[in-house]
C-alpha cells in the first residue's frame, strides 16, 4: 500500500483539473441554454384560441381483478387491452365488448409491468421476480404452458415495452438498468446504465426508424437513449422528486413526465431543456403516468388523488379533471388510434374514456 | 387543540413505514418517500385551515342537554376551501377535502367513513400527534388494545361497529394467549380516560377513533397509508453509493452512460463526462420560441385527426357503442381525401398508411427508383429480427444492394459506405443504419417531395380513387410490421 499512495497522487491533480474544466463546461452550458430561452411556450401559443370545452366521460368499466391493478397496454387493434394487477393476474380484454378473453395466472403477486406486442400475438410481463416473460396468446390451449422467461434484472422489473417487433423487448428495473432483450435466445443486446436510481418508466420515440428510448426514475432525471450504442445521449433534470412516467410527444420533438413531486412537465429535445411544467397549487398528489392526444394538444395524466387531470400542452392550463376511480390511477395509455384513453386504478378497475 | 400523551394510547412510535410485505430499511430518508410528500403538502394547507382569524371557524356547538366541543361544518369547510385555494369549483374542492379526511387530518364527528359532505355535518380536526407524518405503523397489538378498551366504556356512542366487533373477535383469535395483557393494558387505558374532563375526553375518543379509521378503515374505505409497491421496494434497497463525482451546478452529473468498469477509475469517467459536455454545449439547439412554433404547427396540422379534438367520421366507437370507424377503414372503397393529405406531413405518414406506400412505391416504379425504398424496408426489417436471423440478413441485404455485383444496386455516398464496409466485419442489426439513413434523407428531399407535386398524388387527393388491392405490394413492403401492422385475425 506504501507505493499506492503516490500513484494516487497524481491523478488526484488532474482530477482537479478536470472537475474544473467540467465545471466550466456546465457553467457555459447553462450560458448557452439561457440565451436560446427566448420566450416562454405560453407566450408564443396566446395566440391559439382557447379550446372547446372537453366532453370526456367514462365509455367501459373493466371489471374482474382482484388486485389494484398495476399497468395496462393496448393492443394495436384499437380494442384489446392487456392488465396486470396485485392479485397475480393477468388478464386480456376486449375493453369494447368488456369481456375477459384470457386470464393468466401469474407465478408471482405483483405483477407491476405488462406489454402487448406490436402484432398482438403474445403479452409480456414481469415484476418482483425480477424477469420479464412473454405469453404467446392462443384460444386453444392453456396460454402459461408456452410462456417463456426472456430476461433477468437483479431488482424488480418496473416497465416494459416491445420496440416495434415482437423479437425484442425492451425493459427498465429497480436495478437502475434498462435491457434490450432478444426474445427467442434470451440473450440481452444492450443494457443502458446510467440512472443514480430506480427506473420507473420508459418509452419509444415514435420515428419509425426509432433507434432512441426514454427512460424517467427515481433519481428524479429523464434520460434519452441511444438504443445502438447504448449510450446516453440527453438527459433532462428538474422534477424535485422521481418521475413515474415519461412519453414522447407525438412528434417526437419533446418528452413529458409525470413525478411525486406533483407536476407534469414538457422538456423539448432540440432545445434540450424544459419548456413547460404543469402545475397548480391545490394538485398535491402524485402522477403516476401521462400520455398525448393524436394532436399532442391533450396531455392526460392519472394522479394518486384517484384523477385524470387534462392538461392544454401549448397554453398549459388544465382543461377538465376526470372524476370516476375510487383510488390512486396507476396506468394511463391514449389507444392506437387516439379515439380514447384507458385507466387502471387501485381500485381493481380499469375504465376506457372518450 | 388536546393533546394527547404517548403512554395514553399505547401505541408505539415507529420510525419507518410498513405495506405488508416491505418495510423501510435504513435507504431513503422517510422524508423523500411519496406518502410523505404528500403528507406535507396537506399539513401546510391543515395548518392554514386551523389558523385561529383567517381559518375554518371552529366552535362548540351546545345541541339539547349537552355540548360538542371543538367542530366545524362542512359548508364552512368547502367555502373556506374556495376561497382560499386555487381549486376550480366545489367538486374539486369536495374531492380534495375528501382526500384530506381519509388521510385522517379532520374527520366527521360520527362516522367511520372519512368522507366530507358540504352541508352542515360536523367535522373536527386531527391532532398533530395522530397525524400519518408522524411514521405511524400501530401493530395488531395496538389495534386490539384499542377495540377492548372501546367495550369496557358503556356509552352508546362508543359501541363498536359490526366491523369493529368482528375485528376483535378475529384479533381475540389470534391473540389468545396474550389477550389477558391485552384485556390489561385496555382496563388501565380506560381508567386514565375515566378520570379526563368531559369534553377532553369527548375530542380524545373521536380523533382515537379517527387514527383506527385511517389505519384500520371500513371495509370499502381506502386505506391511504397504502405505499406503492415500487416505491416500498425501493426504500427496502440499501441507498447506492454514489457512483459519480458530486460536480456540484444544476443540471448535475451529466453523463450517465458510463460502465461499471470506468466507475473505478473516476479519471477515465470524468473525461467521459466532458466529452459529452463539449458535444452538448457544441450541440446547435433550437430556441424556445422556435420549438414552440413547432408544435403550434404540429397542432395545426393534427387538430383535425384528433379524435378528442375533432369528432370522427364514423362517430367515435366509444361513444356511439358501433365499431364502423373502425370497419370503415377495412371496407371503405374510397380513400378519404382527408387521409389522403395526412401523407404530405411527412415520409413517416406516408409509409404508414398502406394505401399511401402502395401508391408511393407505384410512383418509385415508374421514376425507376424503388430501389431504394426497398433497401429501407429491408434494413428495418432487420432491425425486427430475432437475433440469430441477424447475420444472414445482413449479408442478403449487402449482396441485394450493395455488394459490387448486387442485382439491385442503390447509390450511396462514399462516407456511408465506408462505414457500411467496415461495419460489415462486425455485423448487427445497425450495420446498415448509416447508409439508410443517407437513402431516407435523399428519398425525403427528391423523391418524397417529387411524388407530392406530382399529377399521380393530386389526382388521388382530388378524386377520392378507388382502393386497389394491395396484396401485390404487400409481399415487398413490410414496414408496417411495426406498431401500425393490422391486428392477427
Amino acid at each position: 500500500m506504501s507505493d499506492g499512495g503516490l500513484k494516487v497522487e497524481q491523478p488526484m491533480e488532474s482530477m482537479e483539473a478536470l472537475s474544473k474544466e467540467a465545471e466550466e463546461l456546465k457553467v457555459k452550458l447553462e450560458e448557452e441554454r439561457q440565451k436560446l430561452n427566448d420566450v416562454p411556450l405560453t407566450t408564443v401559443a396566446a395566440r391559439l384560441e382557447n379550446l372547446a370545452p372537453l366532453n370526456i366521460k367514462p365509455r367501459r368499466v373493466l371489471r374482474g381483478h382482484q388486485g389494484k391493478v398495476l399497468c395496462s397496454d393496448w393492443c394495436n387493434d384499437k380494442r384489446h387491452l392487456v392488465s396486470s394487477s396485485q392479485d397475480g393476474k393477468m388478464i386480456i380484454w376486449d375493453a369494447f365488448t368488456t369481456n375477459k378473453e384470457h386470464a393468466v395466472t401469474m407465478p408471482t403477486t405483483w405483477v407491476m409491468a405488462c406489454a402487448y406486442s406490436p402484432t398482438g400475438s403474445m403479452v409480456a410481463c414481469g415484476g418482483l421476480d425480477n424477469k420479464v416473460t412473454v405469453y404467446p396468446l392462443s384460444f386453444d390451449e392453456d396460454v402459461t404452458l408456452k410462456k417463456k422467461a426472456v430476461g433477468t434484472h437483479t431488482s424488480y422489473m418496473s416497465c416494459c415495452t416491445f420496440p416495434y417487433s415482437d423479437q425484442q423487448i425492451l425493459t427498465g428495473s429497480g436495478d437502475s438498468t434498462c435491457a434490450l432483450w432478444d426474445v427467442e435466445s434470451g440473450m440481452m443486446l444492450q443494457s443502458f446504465q446510467g440512472h443514480q436510481g430506480d427506473v420507473m418508466a420508459l418509452d419509444l420515440a415514435p420515428s419509425e426508424t426509432g433507434n432512441t428510448f426514454v427512460s424517467g426514475g427515481c433519481d428524479k432525471l429523464a434520460l434519452v437513449w441511444d438504443m445502438r450504442t447504448g449510450q446516453c445521449v440527453q438527459s433532462f433534470e428538474g422534477h424535485e422528486s422521481d418521475i413515474n412516467s415519461v412519453k414522447f410527444y407525438p412528434s417526437g420533438d419533446a418528452i413529458a413526465t409525470g413525478s411525486d413531486d406533483a407536476t407534469c412537465r414538457l422538456f423539448d429535445l432540440r432545445a434540450d431543456r424544459e419548456i413547460a411544467i404543469y402545475t397548480k397549487e391545490s394538485i398535491i398528489f402524485g402522477v403516476n403516468s401521462v400520455d398525448f392526444s393524436v394532436s399532442g394538444r391533450l396531455l392526460f395524466a392519472g394522479y394518486n388523488d384517484y384523477t385524470v387531470n387534462v392538461w392544454d400542452t401549448l397554453k398549459c392550463n388544465r382543461l377538465t379533471i376526470l372524476y370516476g376511480h375510487e383510488n390512486r390511477v396507476s396506468c394511463l395509455k391514449t389507444s392506437p388510434d387516439g379515439t380514447s384513453i384507458s385507466t387502471g386504478s387501485w381500485d381493481f378497475t380499469l375504465r376506457v374514456w372518450a | 387543540m388536546v393533546s394527547m400523551s404517548t403512554e395514553r394510547v399505547g401505541v408505539r412510535k415507529k420510525p419507518e413505514v410498513n405495506n405488508g410485505q416491505a418495510t423501510t430499511g435504513a435507504a431513503a430518508p422517510v422524508e423523500e418517500t411519496p406518502n410523505h410528500i404528500v403528507y406535507k403538502k396537506m399539513e401546510k394547507i391543515v395548518e392554514q385551515m386551523q389558523h385561529e382569524e383567517t381559518g375554518v371557524p371552529v366552535r362548540t356547538v351546545k345541541s339539547f342537554m349537552t355540548k360538542i366541543p371543538s367542530v366545524f361544518t362542512g359548508a364552512d369547510l368547502i367555502l373556506w376551501m374556495l376561497r382560499n385555494l386555487d381549486v376550480e369549483d366545489q367538486t374539486e374542492a369536495l374531492h380534495l377535502a375528501h382526500l384530506v379526511a381519509a388521510h385522517g387530518y379532520f374527520f366527521p364527528i360520527d362516522d367511520h367513513v372519512l368522507s366530507v359532505k358540504n352541508d352542515s355535518t360536523f367535522y373536527r380536526f386531527q391532532t398533530p400527534y395522530f397525524w400519518p407524518s408522524n411514521c405511524w405503523e400501530p401493530e395488531n397489538t395496538d389495534y386490539a388494545v384499542y377495540l377492548c378498551k372501546r367495550t369496557m366504556q358503556n356509552k352508546a356512542r362508543l359501541e363498536l361497529a359490526d366491523y369493529e366487533a368482528e375485528n376483535l373477535a378475529r384479533l381475540q383469535k389470534m391473540f389468545s394467549r396474550k389477550w389477558e395483557f391485552i384485556f390489561m393494558q385496555a382496563e388501565a387505558q380506560s381508567k386514565v380516560d375515566k378520570k379526563r374532563d368531559k369534553l377532553e375526553r369527548k375530542v380524545l375518543d373521536s380523533q382515537e377513533r379517527a387514527f383506527w379509521d385511517v389505519h384500520r378503515p371500513m371495509p370499502g374505505c381506502v386505506n391511504t397509508t397504502e405505499i406503492d409497491i415500487k416505491k416500498a421496494c425501493r426504500m427496502n434497497k440499501p441507498m447506492k453509493s454514489s457512483k459519480h463525482l458530486a460536480v456540484g451546478v444544476a443540471g448535475g452529473r451529466i453523463s450517465p452512460s458510463v460502465s461499471e468498469a470506468d466507475l473505478t477509475n473516476p479519471v477515465e469517467s470524468l473525461k467521459h463526462d466532458i466529452d459529452l459536455l463539449k458535444t452538448r454545449v457544441d450541440r446547435c439547439n433550437f430556441k424556445v420560441s422556435k420549438a414552440a412554433e413547432s408544435f403550434i404547427s404540429y397542432w395545426e396540422q393534427y387538430q383535425e385527426y384528433d379524435p378528442f379534438i375533432t369528432p370522427t367520421d364514423p362517430p367515435n366507437p366509444w361513444v356511439s357503442d358501433c365499431p364502423d370507424f373502425w370497419e370503415a377503414e377495412k371496407i371503405a372503397k374510397e380513400i378519404p381525401s382527408k387521409r389522403v393529405r395526412r401523407w404530405a406531413f411527412s415520409v413517416q405518414e406516408l409509409l404508414k398508411d398502406p394505401v399511401g406506400r402502395e401508391q408511393f412505391v407505384k410512383f418509385l416504379e415508374k421514376e425507376f427508383s424503388a430501389e431504394n425504398l426497398m433497401f429501407l424496408t429491408a434494413v428495418q426489417e432487420l432491425k425486427c429480427l430475432p437475433q440469430k436471423d441477424v447475420h444472414d440478413k445482413v449479408q442478403a441485404i449487402w449482396d441485394e444492394y450493395l455488394a459490387p455485383n448486387a442485382p439491385v444496386p442503390v447509390n450511396i455516398d462514399c462516407r456511408s459506405m465506408n462505414i457500411t464496409k467496415k461495419n460489415m466485419q462486425n455485423r448487427d442489426r445497425w450495420t446498415f443504419d448509416s447508409a439508410a439513413a443517407h437513402l431516407y434523407h435523399l428519398m425525403k428531399s427528391d423523391s418524397y417531395s417529387r411524388y407530392l407535386r406530382s399529377e399521380m398524388y393530386k389526382e388521388f387527393l382530388s378524386g377520392g380513387r378507388k382502393k386497389t388491392s394491395v396484396r401485390g405490394i404487400r409481399s415487398i413492403v413490410h414496414f408496417s410490421k411495426g406498431k401500425d401492422a393490422p391486428p392477427p385475425s
